[in-house]
């Protein structure tokens, strides 16, 4: 899902790249290619840059870069959105275009996918009208070897005119012969002769009439045929674009504006219509592709996708495809609860080791017993808490999550569900943003970025928060087993627990529907848009890279995000708990304040607050109700959750609390992070604001319903 | 057009026909174009979503799902 220290938290928020080339021989490597074709992998083994790559299309939203050195020189290398066409017809394909165009590459290494070459090809030779330097890389030459798929790849070397050359990205094979190339490309080393592309008579005719004058204008600085059949296209985003790169509109000129009138009267006259020259290209475009196919693959088996249709048919079937995606779903969560139980309190015995062993220091040194509680009590304590309840789930959850985004099962969730969406009027994608949410609700909202219509972007956008993050499973989990499962004891607990939390998932799963039905019948009108979606073919899955990846890139750095947040709120608890008015903490004071309406809501005062104060990271809402409760102000040891659950219930709690404690945690405002990029992407403080009432409100609602209705039939 | 000529979405899965005619226009047709949807390009109906909407057919060596929608404005003919 792409979450890494680059795309989760604030990380996110970074998108406008700055390229600087250290030394001027530094060479700038535009990594371009179709989504799902393993261009982050072959990034990643470049440049080593942790980068997470995921099975499953429209990844990579924004350019990310990292750096390589081969034989004498550094090479930039800048990740751009995966797409299947420059011609700009969504965001990402004009950030892609716009980099192969205004971002000055030193060269273009175009990945495709060598089980699918012909698809590829399309946008291959649509960089190949831009720029002359080119280098194709092959990838995934091993999975189509398996296939009984060939390619010669001298002879589309040869057609082609630009180097390309077969790799398998994952293996690291022909990873070298891929640098060699590119460093010969961009250093001007090798003859090029790129494949011309030729159109209609009357389409070249009108080209022509155009080229002299642009070339004049922009220098050479862009490719003029190009730029004249974008001109006679009538395409908006590149006069935009070159107006933000270039700084000059080109339309302002009178004389070019009076020769593209010519030449389109041209095309007209010579039975082109304007809205036939787009079809005139691309099916130009889409039959060299094909003879270009026809000429360099030999598919000697042509049944060679038959094992991913037979696995299609099953876990995408009518009677078994929704059952099986529940049913993983509950697997990853059952799995989760059962493994994390005993990690988690030898990591608890172990830190609250040391922690004594830090108490010992502290009177060692003499130091005053004011800093000792806030530094030992207050912050490692609660650090220890968070790290020992949240570190042993998120290092089960997220290798299995990782193991199915890799496995390429991803898409296929979205195929099951698209008819949902579609019901709720919103986009298909919106299944896959949210999957998203699952890992980081801010890289969720990122996501959102894959869906072009405005509209449905907003719905998915403001919707995104009702799928629990990471920073919230811990509570979910945690509550489930104490008083969900705990209520039932016995064996079935871990059973019981797990179908707590995926029934959770699954309300949160409704409420995007309900939410998003609501929104496109009132706030935000409009039909579904156009939806297309492929499913890739399934690939085996590294497990090595896989389970590197998912503790390095997503475990340690949620973990750390908590801890950085964690400490802080730690000591100004600590304070709030210890600073007394008439006796009474401040603490409490809030608590009380917020009493009535917790109430209401089924919970307390004390867990509103928690949640309240939590709005900088989910992750700590149940750590301040813990230190909350502690009539110290600082946390007990809490060794496992059997302390933990008779500590919650010496407060007054039931199953109803945990229960609404669950329903609140899956339904209120987004995170401080989440906020802060939801105004970035939508530019809007009234949406953000949108963001922050749907949910909560909703919350609220659910919770007041539930608890009342349980009260008044007597359950609590 | 003759009488063999019928919406995409109303291929049974399993079949293969070949494009006649795109209907759509605008952003829509665009999308079809760059999968390579053009005429005489032959596509297969190969799955169809647990709710019977999308339909996932096979176009140039890829997978692509599309909705009833946009299939219904491809005409292809059976082969």
């Amino acid at each position: 899902m792409g979450l890494t220290n680059q795309s989760t938290g604030a990380g996110v928020l970074q998108n406008e790249l700055k390229l600087e080339r250290v030394t001027p021989d530094d060479k700038v490597i535009a990594l371009s290619g179709n989504p799902n074709v393993g261009k982050s992998t072959v990034f990643n083994s470049l440049t080593g840059l942790n980068q997470h790559t995921g099975n499953w299309p429209g990844k990579t939203v924004t350019n990310a870069q990292g750096k390589y050195r081969h034989k004498d020189r550094n090479f930039i290398m800048v990740d751009i959105p995966g797409t299947y066409s420059l011609m700009a017809n969504s965001v990402e394909e004009e950030i892609a275009r716009d980099f192969v165009c205004f971002g000055d590459p030193d060269a273009v290494v175009v990945v495709t996918d060598a089980t699918c070459l012909e698809r590829n090809l399309n946008l291959v030779l649509q960089t190949l009208e831009i720029t002359d330097r080119v280098v194709v890389c092959v990838n995934l030459i091993d999975e189509a070897k398996r296939k009984k798929i060939s390619i010669n790849c001298e002879e589309l070397s040869k057609r082609l005119g630009v180097p390309a050359i077969p790799t398998n990205a994952r293996s690291k094979k022909g990873l070298n012969e891929l640098m060699d190339a590119v460093y010969a490309v961009a250093n001007k080393e090798i003859p090029l002769n790129p494949i011309k592309i030729t159109y209609d008579e009357a389409i070249e005719q009108a080209i022509k009439m155009l080229q002299p004058k642009i070339w004049q204008m922009i220098d050479g600085k862009i490719n003029n045929r190009w730029v004249a059949l974008k001109l006679l296209d009538g395409d908006e985003t590149i006069l935009n674009s070159i107006n933000k790169y270039l700084g000059f509109d080109l339309l302002n000129d009178i004389e070019l504006l009076d020769l593209l009138n010519k030449a389109k009267l041209y095309l007209t006259e010579n039975g082109i219509e304007p809205e036939q020259l787009r079809d005139k290209i691309v099916s130009r475009l889409v039959t060299v592709a094909e003879e270009l196919s026809r000429d360099t693959v030999t598919f000697e088996n042509k049944q060679y996708n038959g094992m991913d249709r037979k696995i299609d048919s099953i876990l995408t079937s009518k009677v078994f495809g929704l059952p099986i995606m529940l049913a993983l779903l509950a697997f990853v969560f059952w799995l989760t609860i059962e493994g994390a139980n005993l990690p988690s309190s030898l990591l608890a015995d172990f830190l609250f080791g040391i922690e004594e062993k830090l108490s010992k220091l502290f009177i060692s040194f003499n130091s005053p017993v004011w800093l000792h509680d806030i530094l030992v009590l207050g912050i490692f304590r609660t650090l220890a808490w968070v790290v020992s309840v949240m570190l042993p789930p998120m290092a089960i959850f997220f290798p299995l999550f990782t193991l199915l985004e890799d496995l390429g099962y991803l898409p296929r969730v979205a195929f099951n569900l698209d008819n949902f969406f579609k019901k709720a009027c919103a986009h298909g994608k919106q299944a896959l943003t949210m999957c998203m949410g699952f890992g980081c609700n801010a890289a969720g909202v990122i996501g959102c970025r894959i869906i072009d219509s405005p509209r449905e972007r907003m719905i998915a956008i403001l919707t995104n928060n009702f799928v629990p993050c990471n920073g919230r499973f811990p509570t979910l989990i945690a509550m489930s087993i104490i008083f969900i499962g705990g209520a039932v004891g016995g064996a079935f607990q871990s059973v019981v627990s797990t179908l707590a939390v995926t029934g959770v998932v699954l309300i949160g799963i409704l409420m995007t529907l309900l939410v998003s039905k609501i929104l496109s019948k009132t706030i935000l009108k409009g039909i579904p848009s156009s939806f297309t979606l492929e499913l890739p073919p399934y690939r085996k899955p590294q497990i090595g890279r896989i389970l590197v990846r998912s503790i390095f890139d997503r475990t340690l750095f949620v973990l750390g995000r908590a801890v950085a947040i964690a400490a802080p709120a730690g000591l100004v608890i600590w304070i709030m708990a210890n600073i007394t008015v008439n006796d009474i903490s401040l603490l409490t004071y809030a608590a009380d304040f917020l009493d009535p309406f917790g109430r209401m809501l089924g919970m307390d005062g004390y867990i509103i607050m928690a949640f309240i104060l939590g709005l900088p990271a989910n992750e700590i809402v149940i750590p301040i109700i813990i230190m909350s409760y502690m009539a110290s102000g600082t946390m007990l040891e809490l060794d496992e959750l059997e302390d933990l659950r008779q500590l919650l219930v010496a407060n007054g709690w039931t199953w109803l609390t945990g229960l609404c404690v669950m329903l609140f945690s899956l339904m209120h405002f987004p995170c401080g992070t989440t906020l802060w990029t939801i105004k970035k992407e939508t530019q809007s403080t009234k949406w953000t604001f949108a963001s922050f009432a749907i949910p909560t409100i909703a919350g609220i609602a659910v919770c007041f319903i539930v608890a009342n209705a349980a009260r008044l039939l007597g359950f609590a | 057009m003759n009488d063999k000529t019928i919406p995409l979405k109303c291929l049974p899965l399993g079949k293969k026909a070949k494009v006649k005619l795109l209907i759509s226009d605008g952003i829509i047709r665009r999308r079809m174009l760059d999968l390579g949807l053009i005429p005489d390009t032959i596509v297969e109906a190969v799955q169809k979503s647990p709710s019977g909407d999308p339909t996932a057919y096979y176009i140039r060596g890829a997978v692509m799902a599309l909705r009833s929608e946009e299939a219904d404005k491809i005409l292809v003919e059976m082969t």
